[in-house]
């Protein structure tokens, strides 16, 4: 059939150019050394822990070039569920496992602690606000800047999906728990992310969310939680409460490349960009 | 009485003329906008980089954009094409042509993130594929196949049965008045038509966010995830930690959009005035 | 002259139309035994590639269907239809809010897109001139051809500011999400209008204007009405693309999951929920969003019902 040859030879020929023209372009190394690993390890899970898992799969394959490693963040609940039935290699959760996730047989490391910061526009004049305050305003029975100090606004709350780990553990947390679920007001915005969260806190003056420790920055105002302020020494000596820790889970037997990619996770090296990334190694 | 009749036609013509202006004005908005405020950051080296070496680079994703509209077309086309042509030149009108065509309507209403929905979780249940272009492909095909079979559909049927009875009448069969006859005078509109789909697989971001993953890498097989355009720019919209580069994003997706809708017209002309139809 | 150029291009034409005739045949697919088994092979080729179209929607529906309605029943159907909170923390799984939340988004959406639409498929039909229709057609299409991420950051980095610094609430709101979906849906709207004005027979509109009657009251008296059934069928179309949006809805509406009640409210869709808690959720929930999509599937079978229903009637 003369038309439908000609159709798909341009396809093909169009196919073969493009990966002609990406392996030309890219300066990914073709070479594989002898006796090296191979593989493709996939991590999938939390949003918080991606950036660092990503940071560590690009240190990880400079050195094993024979590896392939793949990370998909898309929420510490998928994390857990993929470590279970093994459609990943490894999850990848920023909370702790529920009583019942623990009872499925799957294996805990734990990588990083990570804070969790309250965060308010910068030109919000309060910086600091008790526990309490905090799940109140959650909970919407604070509903306006002036009940705590601040201006007369109408607070705009923030917070996260309901699978998402950092969310999981800020509720832990300030007692936001309870039989009946969750107990944040219904009309909170529900951001799709930690950068989500940033982005919405930065660009509006009544609003306040949580983030996870490594997305601080000048666009976001830090509140001190009963007095304490979110550091890496705090946290680390404990007086900072609202913290969480970053989990990669395995379930059984893992191939070589995974356990050499956890092996490097655990390493000096590996630690390094961990710190690199703004949460708090292990060691 | 004829008073209130001039005001109200005075009242309509403006409304008509407010309402061109908003459609074109807000065109004219949104690519201004996006395009001025995206255009600083892009350079050669944005567009050929990995996100490795240059902060947040886009080649990756431009790879992985091109190769699952060159997968998905490679499967949706023919089997598009040659349902429709089984639908014009076939199919006796009754049941069967009804059916065939309910599905088709059906096909094209259902939303993208079902079409995600069933392909993150089928696709994994039946083989085994996780994330990887070959599920987004595969899904994508069926999402662009209805708008494939009813473009090649009319495009037959323009053709008129002259052609087919005159090439018949030299004692060609059926197959070869097809393959020879027909197909190649419908070919302006089945090419625009195809042209088309490959903005409409570009701009799609749901269906391939399931089942096609999101890492930010240049896939090296089809098993492999890879992350397009579409979906790097939803995941920088959510994060806009770097504001520059969803811009910049943003502002090569409407370009590339652009291109794809200017050459869809322009092969259209040029292959009816091939045809001196 | 120019009918002796016409018959030479008469007879080049089907000089060429004989040449392809008269091309040596491929054995393949004439003449021999072998060639009639594969011709026969390729013609029952191309009934399965329409039947493969067939059975696409055939396992997408029984999928959708056999994932999500264990979960209604689970849930109760009046719990999960009419329940007012989606809380699986606490085992509720209502999505009212959704449902609702997707209706008032398609109404704002039509509210916005429909008459400018219409309107500007007249402007471009009736009272552009013709040399600008070719600049203006494409624009059109352009706008079609935009990816939803861009719309949606666009109303995220545009619209929700000015909604949240000059309107109030939140800015995430019902006003954003109708105003983008309603510019999304314009070139679905314009696009079918123009041709469906364009294919009312030209003695209509001369007929009218022969009577005296004026441009405008040609447009609105006699055009519109005898373009009815196409411009509906437009609006239904938009209709259905609003009703299916779901990344540029996320990004503007706020996602909170109850039943807005004014513009400036946040809200949430079916389509946004079933995207955002799809990555991560287990167990009932999981299934809870199949029975979403269930939801979603009948949702847009009535529209289109409804369309063929209205089109049938409205052209008698």
């Amino acid at each position: 059939m003369k038309t439908f040859s000609k159709k798909s030879v341009i396809m093909l020929l169009i196919l073969i150019a493009l990966t002609a023209l990406s392996s030309a372009c890219s300066t990914n190394q073709e070479t594989t050394e002898e006796g090296g690993l191979s593989g493709t390890i996939t991590l999938v899970g939390s949003t918080s822990v991606t950036p660092v898992a990503q940071e560590l799969a690009d240190a990880f394959t400079e050195k094993e070039t024979g590896v392939k490693v793949e990370v998909q963040g898309v929420g510490s609940s998928a994390g857990i569920k993929a470590s279970v039935d093994g459609s990943a290699d490894i999850g990848m959760s920023s909370r702790n496992l529920k009583d019942e996730e623990k009872e499925l047989g799957i294996e805990e490391h734990i990588i990083a602690y990570d804070g969790i910061a309250i965060v308010v526009h910068p030109s919000n004049e309060v910086s600091d606000l008790t526990a309490k305050q905090i799940s109140k305003i959650y909970k919407g029975d604070i509903t306006n800047w002036s009940e705590v100090g601040g201006k007369d606004a109408v607070i705009e709350v923030i917070s996260r999906e309901e699978g998402s780990g950092t969310r999981g553990a800020f509720e832990e947390l300030m007692g936001l728990e309870s039989d009946e679920g969750t107990l944040v007001k219904q009309d909170a915005t529900i951001s799709d992310g930690n950068g989500a969260v940033y982005a919405s806190v930065a660009q509006k003056e009544t609003s306040i969310g949580y983030l996870s420790l490594s997305y601080l920055d000048e666009q976001v105002k830090t509140l001190k939680a009963d007095g304490v302020e979110p550091t890496v020494e705090n946290i680390k000596a404990g007086t900072y409460k609202v913290s969480r820790p970053f989990l990669m889970l395995t379930k059984g037997e893992v191939s070589d490349a995974t356990q050499a990619y956890l092996d490097f996770v655990f390493s000096p090296e590996g630690q390094e960009i961990v710190v690199e990334e703004g949460v708090i190694s292990v060691n | 009485m004829k008073g209130n009749i001039k005001v109200n036609e005075y009242v309509l013509k403006a409304l008509i003329w407010l309402s061109a202006i908003f459609t074109i004005g807000i065109l004219l908005w949104i690519l201004l906008y996006i395009v001025v405020n995206g255009i600083g950051v892009i350079n050669w080296e944005f567009l050929t980089s990995t996100p490795r070496e240059v902060e947040n680079a886009l080649w990756p994703m431009i790879v992985t954009t091109l190769y699952l509209v060159a997968l998905s077309l490679i499967i949706s086309t023919p089997i598009g094409i040659f349902a429709a042509i089984y639908l014009v030149e076939y199919a006796k009108p009754g049941k069967i042509v009804r059916i065939i065509r309910f599905a088709t309507e059906s096909l094209s209403g259902i939303p993208s993130i079902i079409y995600g929905l069933f392909g993150m979780t089928f696709f994994y249940m039946v083989f085994g594929l996780s994330f990887s272009l070959l599920s987004g492909a595969i899904t994508l095909s069926i999402m662009v196949l209805p708008n494939i079979i009813r473009t090649t559909e009319e495009a037959l049927r323009a053709i008129p049965n002259s052609y087919r009875e005159g090439s018949l009448g030299l004692g060609a069969s059926k197959l070869r008045t097809i393959l020879y006859v027909v197909l190649p005078s419908a070919l302006p509109g089945i090419v625009t038509a195809i042209i088309l789909n490959i903005g409409r697989i570009v701009g799609e971001s749901a269906a391939v966010y399931l089942t096609a993953g999101m890492v930010p890498e240049v896939p090296t097989s089809i098993m492999d995830s890879g992350r397009t355009l579409s979906v790097h720019m939803y995941l920088l919209a959510s994060e806009m930690i770097d504001f520059d580069t969803a811009y910049a994003t943003a502002t090569v997706l409407v370009i590339m959009i652009l291109v794809i809708n200017l050459t869809a017209n322009k092969i259209g002309l040029f292959l009816n005035r091939k045809r001196n139809i | 002259m120019i009918k002796i150029q016409q018959m030479e291009e008469k007879k080049k034409n089907s000089r060429k139309f004989d040449n392809k005739l008269n091309a040596k045949p491929n054995k393949f697919w004439t003449g021999n035994k072998l060639g009639s088994i594969g011709a026969k092979a390729i013609e029952k080729l191309f009934f399965i590639s329409a039947a493969i179209a067939v059975l696409c929607i055939i396992i997408i529906t029984i999928f959708i269907f056999y994932r999500g309605t264990p979960a209604i029943f689970e849930i109760g159907l009046k719990d999960f239809v009419f329940g007012g909170e989606w809380k699986p923390s606490g085992k509720l799984y209502g999505i009212l809010p959704m449902i609702m939340g997707s209706i008032y988004s398609t109404l704002g959406a039509i509210i916005i897109g429909v008459p400018i639409g219409v309107f500007t498929a007249i402007f471009i039909a009736e009272i552009v001139p013709k040399k600008f229709v070719r600049i203006i057609q494409p624009a059109v299409a352009l706008l079609a051809g935009i990816p939803s991420v861009v719309y949606g950051f666009f109303g995220l980095v545009v619209f929700v500011p000015i909604i949240y610094k000059h309107i109030g609430g939140s800015g995430n709101s019902l006003l954003a999400t109708s105003l983008i979906l309603g510019i999304m849906i314009l070139p679905t709207i314009i696009s079918i209008s123009v041709s469906s004005i364009n294919s009312v027979p030209r003695e209509y509109k001369e007929g009218a204007l022969a009577l005296g009657a004026s441009h405008i009251n040609t447009i609105f008296k006699v055009i519109l009405p005898a373009a009815k059934s196409g411009i509906l069928a437009g609006v239904i179309l938009g209709i259905g693309r609003a009703v299916g949006e779901t990344m540029a809805v996320i990004l503007v509406s706020g996602n909170a999951a109850i039943i807005p009640s004014s513009l400036t409210d946040k809200l949430r869709t079916m389509t946004g929920h079933i995207a955002l808690e799809m990555k991560y959720a287990m167990g009932l929930q999981e299934d809870a969003l199949f029975a979403t999509g269930v939801i979603l599937f009948i949702f847009i079978m009535i529209i289109n019902l409804i369309l063929n229903i209205m089109t049938h009637k409205v052209g008698e």
